[in-house]
């Protein structure tokens, strides 16, 4: 007898949510239909900086429908103190709080909202608020911001960030190196720019408790924000995010359409729903702006001998968002003589945000240009360049890795792509009108693992549900979860429900970092494991005790709806027939992954991370400058694969965002009025179908137990880092143009 | 959004008069309409459908053209056999805009009469001329980068942002109005304007008039044409720079040459003495870089738009190479030939 087969990690399930989704049953935050609903519409602010006059509101409430107003004037209390603004992500400074004062600190700020009937009622009426300010000046320039960087002291840094840590003498080994390269790198500003827009569903019970439907990477961290900041107490908020419709970031921290909907809420004691327009969704989250001077120091043979860096990201006045930017340039290379300096610049707009590998977007795609730039002044392959200057540990953090396969990844990737027929000059490759470059670039990023808890519940009909906090904010977290737990008691994934989304769930962090399959799944196997030891102990009660023999669930296989022993196949118990003789109508279950004391001290003396090598091939009009990417081969090494075809979504979706940061995606600012102008999907550029052509990915094998406790490293991250680089390094290799100034639109290559 | 009423009158005698005050709009496919009512931009208080009306054909004409109803869709349009084997370029304009969706609820009178895309027109928080005459223009000293470079003035700069009218513009096609004083024909190059100090007004339709027709004069330039778009994607988004062209070639000599511009000015730009320049030259790098500098004379940045002089030029001889090879712009292989 065999054991039966089993659907579990490593196939390519497909996800399991998927019918909801294409069907419309799957439901967003505006979504929800709650009984005696109010519609809330937020005014903005026209003007950057200053304060409010007088918001004049006749008209707009002399609109049929209209309900009420709430601004500064007239808004329930909130909490005064910033500690009570509860945020897992929290950045120093002062959070913002919508309504708080009369301030403006940044155009297009939530001033006041109109709550109506109708929807149009509140819209139309939310045009008729008139609004006097007291004008400021301001300064959203980032050149201009620059001089006022700063480095924020101890205590008031984000607790996400690593400072670089210097070694040798990097001044003098550049000073004293045969090859140098020394140059500035730029990132404009980019929005998240998710589907779905905010909202906030608020659902007023009427008895003192609330439940809303709120766009947001953890349902968590929003409730503990509302029961704080607006006193309504941790039992009486429930918050639901079931279906996120894309983060990226910028859903990580709550919005403030969660302020504005639950202060309505409060002062009608009504059910209230508020949605952000498009437009509004650039008054928010962004990816800083950066500027990066690089300076590189190499060998006569091409061998590095110093990497300096000195990084500059743009943040708000009224809070310090920090990046690691400088750090990944570090840690990528052997390198002996390494230096890196960091500061962040105010300027008047909302805090910048944790966006899709956010500092390892920036910093290590950045870098990666001038890495190339160097090889070509080595007169080396860029390829061959970066492996021989290949760090098998972290070259900052002097620590070795828990697994490192970028070696791997750039032979398959190298391989795969035919980069071994690459003509080395640029421009020596043309096709009609078009040149055609080959680049390539290497990708970073952290392999994080959260403490997260999660529930399992087997009924004796068979069917097993899972439950957790955690968000699925298109990642594929329901299809993860089902698939760990199938895995864990080989149940057929059609017996297996997933729930997540919900703040009455089990604990769970925000979903971000990529640490959400490792830890969540981690989780979801735990419970799973303790409803294993259950079904173990009622096993005791089966006829013929065929486990009579067996003490631990690791000497069992999990298969086909069985227990069976290993090594002897015939020794099998159904798992309804133990629940049965066990006398159990149902098994439940919870429990919380954390890293434990071995990973502990892994944690404090191995570097974790995903490691990507990407090729490129751009085809650029020699006269017009347009520029096709026409092949992309990514080869990425993150651990064990939970499931390859939800993996190679996520990396798909990296490396589209990453050829639109390459070539398309950019937040103009308006230096004079002080906010950003192009802020819709018409001028807000990201890549369309036309744009995106062969994307080939690869999986290389890194068996790696210690990393997490499956063995997985996270996908939703890594796709995106460097992909830009290896863009323009393929557009420098076709054209002989380098731009350093990200995205690369034609101006910039006509310029050249 | 303001409040509106809405109408949809069955014939077009009563369509103009709804139509004719001051605070109506006529309201096709909506497509940029409502847009610009989302946005606050819009305002009318009367919304006069006009989607019952009579103007869905595509027709011949006695002089051998061919009528192009004012609500026949941008899809049926272009991809109306007649239109694809005589006027090319006018289908090929089409396809280069927008998206299937929207070219199917798009208007050939809607089209014509789209608005421009400037950031600032869009947002009400901004001072803008054309939106609110006297209030200034936000975009001059601003971020210019989808800016005119030909034909501004100090009140605008904005440039008028369809695909098809710069095709129309190259075959100098005809407007066909109706309105409260009867019926009129405009000439292609007479229905939209230069900015001016009337920057509000975008084209000369007076109050009340209703495009009925768009007329495609005989001569299609069917052989030697083509529309070449450059934006900042490849597809959906509006030209940056972009060039139709018909040639007539014969003997292998330029006999005629029609060029208009996109993107670059608040009406499709052309000018008889660029094309002039080709009449009995051979095709050729030098007879089209000159036709380009001449169509291109004058022309000033703002800033974040400088590039498209350069763009502009390159963009004119690619342009005119492609027709006179007799290679149009394929606007599905989105590859630029
Ligand atoms: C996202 C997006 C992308 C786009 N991209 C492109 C592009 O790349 N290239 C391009 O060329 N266009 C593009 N467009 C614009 C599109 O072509 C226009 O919106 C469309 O052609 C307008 O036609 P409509 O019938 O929907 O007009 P409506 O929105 O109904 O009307 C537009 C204007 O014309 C007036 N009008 C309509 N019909 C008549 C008539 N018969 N007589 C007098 N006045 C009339 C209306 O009063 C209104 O002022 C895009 C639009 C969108 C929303
Ligand atoms: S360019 Fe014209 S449309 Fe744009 S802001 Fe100035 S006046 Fe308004």
């Amino acid at each position: 007898m065999n054991a039966p087969q089993k659907v579990g990690i490593g196939t390519p399930l497909s996800r399991v949510d998927g019918v909801a989704k294409v069907t419309g049953t799957a439901k967003y935050a505006a979504e929800y239909r709650v009984p005696d609903m109010l519609y809330g519409v937020t005014v903005v602010s026209a003007i950057a900086k200053g304060r409010i006059v007088t918001l004049n509101e006749e008209a707009a409430r002399a609109v049929p429908g209209v309900i009420d107003i709430i601004s500064h004037l007239n808004r329930p209390k909130h909490a005064w103190f910033n500690r009570s603004w509860k945020d897992e992500l929290k950045i120093p400074g002062e959070p913002f709080k919508a309504f708080h004062d009369d301030r403006i600190q940044f155009a297009a700020q939530p001033i006041a909202v109109v709550v109506a009937k109708t929807f149009e009622a509140a819209r139309f009426a939310a045009t008729l608020v008139d609004v006097k300010y007291e004008t400021e000046p301001h300064n959203i320039d980032f050149e201009t911001s620059l001089a006022e960087k700063f480095m924020p002291g101890v205590g008031h840094r984000r607790n996400t960030y690593h400072p670089p840590k210097d070694h040798g003498d990097a001044e003098r080994a550049f000073g004293e190196a045969p090859l140098q390269h020394a140059a500035e790198y730029h990132l404009a500003v980019e929005h998240q720019m998710q589907m779905e827009m905010h909202a906030s569903t608020v659902h007023w019970h009427g008895d003192g408790t609330v439940t809303i439907y709120d766009k947001v990477q953890g349902s968590q961290t929003s409730k503990e924000l509302v029961a704080s900041a607006f006193g309504l107490g941790e039992k009486n908020v429930r918050v639901v995010n079931a279906f996120v419709g894309g983060g990226f970031g910028g859903a990580l921290r709550p919005q403030w359409q969660l302020h504005v909907a639950t202060m309505a809420a409060i002062h009608l004691q009504r059910s209230v729903r508020v949605v952000m327009t498009r437009s509004q969704m650039f008054s928010h989250a962004h990816r800083p702006e950066c500027t990066y001077q690089i300076r590189l120091g190499a060998a006569a043979d091409g061998k590095l001998v110093a990497v300096l860096g000195d990084a500059t990201t743009s943040t708000s006045r009224f809070e310090s968002n920090m990046e690691d930017i400088v750090t990944w340039g570090m840690m990528n290379y052997a390198c002996s003589n390494i230096q890196g300096s960091y500061a962040i610049a105010p300027r008047d707009t909302y805090t910048s945000a944790d966006m899709r590998a956010p500092g390892a977007a920036t910093g290590m795609t950045l870098f990666e240009i001038a890495i190339d730039e160097l090889a070509y002044k080595a007169g080396a392959d860029p390829l061959a360049f970066r492996l021989l200057n290949y760090s098998d540990i972290d070259n900052m953090n002097r620590k070795p890795f828990t697994s490192k396969a970028l070696r791997e990844a750039c032979h398959e990737g190298a391989e795969r792509f035919g980069w071994a027929k690459r003509s080395p000059e640029p421009r020596s490759m043309k096709e009609g009108r078009e040149l055609i470059g080959w680049g390539v670039a290497t990708g970073l990023w952290e392999a994080n693992f959260m403490k997260t808890s999660a529930s399992a519940k087997l009924s004796a009909d068979g069917h097993l549900e899972v439950a957790s906090a955690a968000s699925d904010i298109g990642t594929g977290t329901y299809t993860v979860m089902v698939q760990v737990a199938a895995d864990t008691l080989g149940l057929l994934p059609e017996s297996i429900t997933a729930r997540l989304g919900d703040s009455d769930l089990p604990t769970a962090p925000v979903e971000g970092g990529s640490w959400g399959a490792a830890s969540t799944g981690a989780a979801v196997q735990l419970a799973c494991q303790t409803i294993a030891k259950k079904l173990l102990k009622a096993a005791g009660g089966v006829e013929g005790r065929p486990f009579h023999d067996v003490s631990s669930i690791d000497e069992l296989e999990f298969a086909g709806g069985y227990m069976i022993r290993r090594g002897d196949p015939t020794r099998r118990v159904g798992l309804l027939d133990a629940m049965r003789a066990g006398g159990l109508d149902v098994i439940e279950a919870q429990e919380t992954a954390s890293p434990g004391i071995g990973g502990m001290i892994s944690l404090a003396t191995k570097a974790r991370n995903t490691h990507s090598a990407v090729f490129v091939e751009a085809r650029v009009d020699e006269e017009l400058d347009q520029v096709r990417i026409t092949r992309v081969v990514i080869a990425v090494a993150a651990g064990r694969i939970i499931n390859p075809k939800t993996a190679r979504s996520q990396i798909l979706g990296g490396v589209v965002m990453g050829i639109g940061m390459a070539l398309h995606e950019e937040t103009a600012p308006d230096k004079t009025l002080g906010k950003w102008i192009n802020h819709s999907f018409g001028e807000y550029h990201v890549p369309a179908h036309a744009d995106i052509e062969d994307i080939e990915v690869i999986f290389v094998d890194e068996p790696d137990p210690e990393v997490t406790p499956l063995g997985v490293k996270g996908l939703g991250e890594i796709g995106i880092v460097s992909v830009a680089a290896a863009v323009v390094n393929a557009i420098y290799h076709a054209t002989g143009k380098r731009v350093r100034s990200l995205p690369v639109t034609v101006d910039k290559l006509l310029a050249v | 959004m303001i409040r509106f009423d809405y109408t949809r009158p069955g014939d077009i005698d009563a369509a103009i008069r709804s139509g004719t005050p001051v605070d109506a709009a006529y309201l096709a496919g909506g497509t940029n309409l409502v847009d610009l009512m989302k946005e606050n931009v819009a305002r009318p208080l009367k919304v006069v459908d006009i989607n019952r009306l009579p103007l869905t054909g595509i027709t011949e004409l006695g002089d051998g053209g061919l009528r192009l109803g004012a609500l026949v869709t941008n899809s049926q349009t272009a991809y109306n056999e007649q239109v694809q084997r005589r006027y090319p370029v006018v289908a090929s304009a089409i396809l280069a805009g927008a998206s299937p969706q929207l070219r199917n609820a798009a208007t050939n009178g809607g089209n014509i009469n789209q608005r421009t895309r400037c950031y600032y027109f869009y947002d009400t928080d901004t001072p803008c001329n054309k939106r609110q005459p006297g209030q200034g223009c936000g975009a001059i000293g601003g971020f210019t980068r989808i800016h005119a470079i030909l034909g501004a003035s100090e009140q605008c700069i904005a440039t008028h942002p369809s695909d098809l009218c710069v095709a129309l513009a190259a075959l100098e096609a005809k407007v066909q109005v109706t309105g409260p004083d009867g019926d009129r024909e405009i000439a292609f190059a007479e229905y939209h304007r230069l900015p001016g100090d009337e920057p509000w007004a975008d084209n000369t339709l007076r109050p009340g008039e209703l495009v009925t027709a768009i007329d495609l004069p005989p001569k299609g330039f069917a052989t030697n044409y083509t529309y070449l778009k450059l934006r900042d994607r490849r597809s959906y988004a509006f030209a940056l720079v972009s060039i139709a062209v018909g040639l007539r070639l014969e003997e292998g000599k330029i006999a005629e040459a029609r060029i208009a511009m996109g993107g670059v000015a608040h009406k499709p730009w052309r000018r008889r003495e660029a094309e002039e320049l080709l009449v009995e030259r051979e095709p050729g790098h030098a007879s089209f870089d000159e036709a380009a500098r001449a169509l291109l004379a004058g022309a000033v940045g703002q800033g974040a738009n400088d590039f498209k002089i350069e763009l502009g030029r390159r963009g004119i001889i690619r342009a005119l190479a492609q027709a006179a090879a007799g290679t149009p712009q394929s606007q599905t292989d989105k590859r630029i030939a």
